[in-house]
């Protein structure tokens, strides 16, 4: 650590934390906080020198003092939280405010048989050994400066256990919502989704605000799926455009298993979507896509890394982004292949669209493959929309701000296509056209 | 050809008073300080303006540290600079009686590459008769240039003939301070070569290093400087396909390149330095900065080269497309066989209107070999219209190698198009059954495939060039497959 | 010439081949017609040494010779082609190159002195002549872009150049119009002679109205079930083959 403000208010929040823990948390969770922020302490808040963190500068954030959140702070009605939601229809629903369990305004309902839905806070007076069975299982070893950070301070989260064969007859909507407090807001949150052998289901997670301050989100996710689970999650970032968005979704998954990731990065002033997927068992697949926009100043970082630690296991990744006025986006995805995984096949895309001369992408792209039957590709493309098919939409009639928001809109379909779910995929659109210059026009 | 005895006797004499020099008052003993550069310069006789240049890259690189240049793909172990002698004059190599006292492996692979036996004697250190012979063809070949103003001579030789276009230039593509290798280079630089075109004119023929083969050895910390002016045109030769040893562990040359207005600059290079032996042992380190500046409108710098050579490659040739409608090209070939690393690329910075920029990257990994394509495309907010493309394709034979591609790309401006491709494989069993049903065996089925996958490359180099680089890929090969 | 006894081969661990008995004389056209998935493309394959083709029981002999001890270069440098039914695409590399480097290689191997560039060319234009093949095909990429047609001309140019003495034809007629038709079968029928064979496999009878067989067999489940002269792929092609099940049926224990 540098003892930069953010660091120091970090470690005062994981002192007081950790008195009013004592009495409420296992012993085994207590050992784990503390190591997890040594660990933090040894590397502190990344900084540039860090080649994974080159185009993305955290110096701003260094200098805000977040507190721990509360839920009690100012609590958001029922109306403003119904009023971020995107259009899910019938869902688990469980909604988190700062970082809190907000039970008055969930609605988990009931489950079908095998499965297992649960505010963290909750299980850790009940049954804590399940937490204790799913934390920190996908996570590697290595070590992450923001993730050993929520390891120490996350103050609730979701546990999702799917028994083996268990099939969620609905989505899980998991709302973490960033509301109004006297000063900026940290709120770690933790989400365990550990999917039995042939389950399935789809989670979608959402973090959303509407506060002032440059609050910060800073989630982790874990996933586990067994042999032949079958899962879908949807990460939709829709913070306001002060705040600072940090994200890390760590996944394995055991043979014959498919996971299908869709991250959409729509607000926060930074931005920050980890994606670090292992496929550990034969035959298992992986689907990764993702969509990023930004305008003003904002910052949208992808970072994702897909492990093919075993043979025939197979990744297609797409990542599109869309960037108007001064925005900077960043991609980074790597694709590495060990000795011995053989007869893989991984396919990653990125592509950005400019609108805007002072807009800047940094693409960075990485095959790194140590087996040789291997069929790996990786594509980047940065430009702008075509000008032959704004004129070919204009002499059919449309005003040039329609056609523009039209062919924006196509080049994110690839990407919105591919959600699991028509109420998400058409209020994400909706989102789109709202987020364009013109109003959609359309 | 020639069996002229005049000739001959001239050549014998060259070769004897280049060698004669006497070795042992011209080499300075191991180590580097100020008073080993200063004693570089002052034997070369250089202006002061120079010495200060070099003193100012040694003060540089004495802060810089050579982790910040590791970051690479590449490990290789602590180098001892203090143990490089850094002048010696050319040292002469044993001279041999008959090509019978040439390592048997080194002739094998010149009757494999096709290298007539007057060439091999000379590659080799073997006195040549009256044959053929570069030198003579080099004096024809020089009086040629100079008629059309070409200058083309040793580094050396330009400080004293041409101080005002040395110093004009030198630095100004690559500045002493650009990094660790490049500093040093800069500071100790021995020789290397210097090419002037003047304005219009079109080099009737390609420029080559080969050339200079055995005038001055000069590959430790060579320096070459090629300028274009307005509307010139040169095609330049480095290195050669011919198995090239050195007993020098690290090779840290600098190579700069300006074009202006409507020039251009078209660099080959062939690298087969020693790659060390088949367990890792030995072998040249190759750390090279190359960077052209298209500086005029519609100037353009290409780079092609073929690396088959040295334990661990690390040089990205690189184009600053300043000039409005610039262009920018980037072809390699990059083969790595038992222990070798390579980790090669380019960088394409976009500054002016209209620039273009295409890099096209064939990387093949056998043995243990390690391989690693990084290249950088970056295009300046001001860049408007600017376009890249670029495709790099990797080709693992067996198991135990890697490939592995870190493409950058930088992009400030909305009317930029950048693409950027790449595909890892394994070279097919179905071609190669293909080939095997066909009559072929397994070495020449794999030869060709790869020589096939190169092909968007060799054809870039002079003709002559891409039939030996292709002989050159198939014996690098060997034994490549099971 | 060719001796197939007992037969059996697998594929990705599955037993495809399963006892095939099959025997080819010298100046004989053989056609080997089956459903799918009964195994022809899996007879070429083996008879050609491709990798992943394993023989688990059986022998072949070829003039006399273990054939399956053999490598792929050597079985083809003995005078055995395979027309590939998906002849595959190697850029970079010119198709006059490659036939250049195969012929030689096979015309080495046989003792006779190895053709230079000039003699080359003009074997290789005469014969793509004969089987109106565009001279454009030379300078192009093997296989690289062609159609389905071209890659089927072109696999017969091979064979004209190498001048084999067993050439198995797998499914070459599938994809060609009838023109296309006429000209592989005209290649086909130039190659004929007393001391060469052929061994056509194909789905269709038609090319065999070009290609007269002297032998007709059906392959099935691995074997061959039935053989007759042309009038079985008559036969075969007003009927189908679920008749030949329904007499194997019959004939076979309960």
């Amino acid at each position: 650590m540098r003892g930069t403000p953010a660091e120091l208010a970090f470690a005062r929040h994981f002192a007081a934390a950790r008195v009013a823990q004592a009495s409420r948390e296992p012993a085994w969770l207590a050992r784990h906080r503390a190591e997890s922020f040594a660990a933090f302490e040894a590397q502190g808040l990344p900084t540039a020198k860090h080649e994974d963190w080159r185009f993305t500068s955290l110096a701003k954030l260094e200098q805000i003092e977040f507190t721990a959140g509360g839920v009690d702070a100012s609590a958001p009605t029922a109306e403003l939280i119904a009023a971020s939601r995107i259009a899910l229809g019938p869902a688990h629903r469980l909604v988190f405010v700062n970082g809190c369990y907000a039970a008055q305004l969930s609605s988990v309902g009931a489950l079908p048989p095998g499965c297992r839905v649960a505010p963290l806070s909750a299980l850790l007076g009940s049954d804590g050994e399940a937490v204790e069975r799913v934390l920190a299982s996908a996570a590697e070893p290595k070590r992450r400066a923001l993730v050993d950070l929520n390891s120490a301070l996350w103050s609730d989260g979701v546990l999702i256990e799917l028994e083996p064969g268990a099939v969620l007859d609905r989505p899980v909507h998991l709302l973490f919502h960033q509301s109004g407090a006297d000063a900026p807001v940290g709120a770690h949150v933790r989400t365990l989704i550990a999917a039995g052998a042939g389950s399935r289901g789809t989670i979608v997670e959402q973090h959303s605000g509407e506060t002032r301050h440059p609050d910060l989100t800073n989630a982790v996710t874990e996933i586990r799926a067994d042999r032949g689970a079958q899962l879908d999650h949807v990460l939709v970032q829709d913070l306001p455009e002060q705040s600072t968005a940090f994200s890390a979704l760590l996944s394995r998954q055991e043979a014959q298993s498919r996971l299908g990731l869709h991250a959409f990065t729509l607000g926060a002033a930074l931005a920050r979507a980890e994606v670090e997927s292992r496929l550990e068992g034969e035959g298992a697949e992986l689907a990764l896509y993702g969509l990023y926009l930004g305008r003003g100043t904002q910052h949208p970082d992808q970072h994702t890394t897909i492990d093919h630690a075993a043979p025939r296991t197979n990744s297609r990744e797409l990542f599109k982004g869309i960037l108007d006025e001064r925005a900077h986006g960043v991609f980074h995805g790597r694709i590495h292949v060990r000795p011995d995984a053989q007869k893989i096949s991984a396919d990653q895309t990125n592509r950005a669209l400019l609108l805007s001369d002072r807009a800047t992408i940094n693409s960075k792209p990485q095959l790194e493959i140590y087996a040789d039957d291997v069929k790996c590709s990786h594509g980047a493309s940065i430009g702008q929309l075509d000008d032959e098919q704004l004129f070919y939409l204009r002499a059919r009639g449309l005003d040039l701000a329609t056609a523009r928001a039209l062919l924006t809109v196509a080049f994110a379909s690839e990407v919105l296509e591919k959600l699991p779910h028509d109420g998400l995929r058409a209020s994400l659109e909706r989102a789109l056209l709202g987020w364009l210059p013109s109003g959609g026009g359309a | 050809m020639s069996s002229n005895p005049e000739i001959a006797a001239l050549t014998n004499r060259e070769y004897e008073a280049g060698f004669t020099t006497d070795v042992e008052s011209e080499t300075v003993a191991p180590g580097l300080d100020e008073n080993v550069i200063r004693r570089i310069s002052e034997k070369k006789g250089e202006p002061q303006w120079l010495l200060d240049w070099r003193l100012r890259a040694y003060a540089r690189w004495l802060e810089m540290r050579e982790e910040d240049a590791r970051w690479a793909k590449v490990t290789f172990p602590k180098i001892d600079y203090q143990a490089i002698s850094y002048y010696s004059a050319p040292k002469p190599r044993k001279k041999l009686g008959s090509m019978d006292e040439v390592d048997p492996e080194i002739r094998a692979t010149f009757e494999k590459l096709g290298i007539p036996l007057s060439e091999q004697k000379m590659l080799s250190g073997v006195a040549v008769d009256a044959v053929f012979d570069s030198v003579s063809v080099a004096t024809t070949f020089r009086a040629k240039l100079a008629e059309l103003g070409i200058i083309f001579c040793s580094f050396s030789d330009a400080v004293k003939s041409h101080p005002e276009l040395v110093r004009k230039y030198l630095g100004s593509v690559v500045p002493y301070s650009d990094n660790y290798f490049a500093t040093l280079n800069s500071a100790v630089f021995t020789d290397g070569s210097f090419v002037y075109i003047p304005p219009g004119v079109r080099c009737p023929m390609e420029l080559s290093t080969y050339f200079r083969i055995n005038e001055a050895k000069t590959g430790q910390f060579e320096r070459t400087l090629i300028v274009a002016d307005e509307g010139a045109y040169v095609s330049y030769l480095e290195g050669c396909t011919a198995p090239m040893r050195d007993e020098n562990q690290l090779h840290a040359a600098v190579v700069e390149l300006v074009a202006l207005e409507r020039a251009t600059i078209k660099y080959s290079t062939v690298q087969n330095w020693y790659p060390g032996d088949k367990e890792g042992r030995g072998g040249i380190f190759n750390f090279v900065t190359k960077r052209g500046a298209c500086r005029g409108k519609r100037s353009k710098i290409s780079w092609t080269q073929v690396e088959t050579g040295s334990a661990i490659t690390w040089k990205y040739p690189s184009c600053i497309l300043q000039g409005d409608e610039s262009v920018g090209e980037f072809y390699s070939v990059a083969v790595t066989n038992h222990y070798q690393q390579a980790d090669t690329g380019t960088k394409m910075l976009h500054i002016g209107k209209n620039t273009r920029s295409t890099i096209v990257s064939k990387g093949i990994s056998c043995g243990h070999g390690q391989q690693t394509y990084r290249g950088l495309v970056e295009i300046h907010q001001k860049a408007t219209g600017a376009r890249n493309h670029s495709q790099c394709d990797s080709l693992l034979i067996g198991d135990k190698c890697g490939a592995h591609t870190f493409p950058y790309l930088d992009v400030r401006n909305a009317s930029a198009q950048v693409e950027h491709e790449a595909t890892t494989s394994k070279i097919s069993d179905d071609q190669l059954f293909y080939c095997q049903q066909r009559g072929l065996g397994t070495e020449d089925a794999v030869s060709m495939i790869v020589n096939g996958f190169c092909k968007e490359v060799f054809r870039e180099l002079p003709m002559e060039f891409a039939v030996e680089a292709s002989k050159l890929l198939s014996v690098t090969l060997e034994g490549a497959v099971g | 010439m060719l001796e197939i006894r007992n037969l059996h081969a697998r594929v990705e661990g599955k037993e495809i081949l399963r006892g095939l008995d099959l025997v080819v004389r010298a100046g004989e056209v053989h056609a080997v017609m089956g459903p799918n998935g009964s195994g022809k493309s899996t007879l070429a394959n083996v008879l050609a040494g491709r990798a992943g083709y394993e023989v688990t029981d059986g022998s072949v002999l070829y003039r006399g010779r273990d054939l399956l001890a053999l490598t792929p270069e050597e079985r083809a440098r003995e005078g055995v082609f395979l027309a590939f039914q998906y002849p595959v695409e190697i850029p970079g590399v010119t198709n006059s190159y490659f036939m250049k480097a195969a012929t030689n290689a096979v015309r080495r191997h046989r003792g006779l002195s190895e053709l230079d560039a000039i003699d080359f060319l003009t074997l290789v234009k005469q014969t793509m002549k004969d089987l109106e093949m565009d001279e454009k095909f030379l300078s192009r990429s093997v296989n690289e872009g062609f159609s389905g047609g071209e890659k089927k001309r072109n696999e017969i140019l091979q064979m004209l150049l190498l001048e084999p003495t067993l050439a198995v034809l797998d499914e070459t007629d599938s994809g060609l119009d009838i023109d296309a038709l006429r000209i592989v079968a005209d290649g086909v029928n130039r190659l004929r002679s007393p001391l060469r064979a052929v061994l056509a496999i194909t789905h269709y009878q038609r090319l065999l109205d070009y290609l007269v067989p002297d032998r007709t067999h059906v392959l099935m489940n691995g074997r061959i079930v039935k053989s007759g002269d042309r009038s079985l792929a008559l036969e075969l092609e007003k009927r189908g083959y679920g008749w030949i099940e329904r007499e194997l049926g019959a004939e076979a224990p309960a």
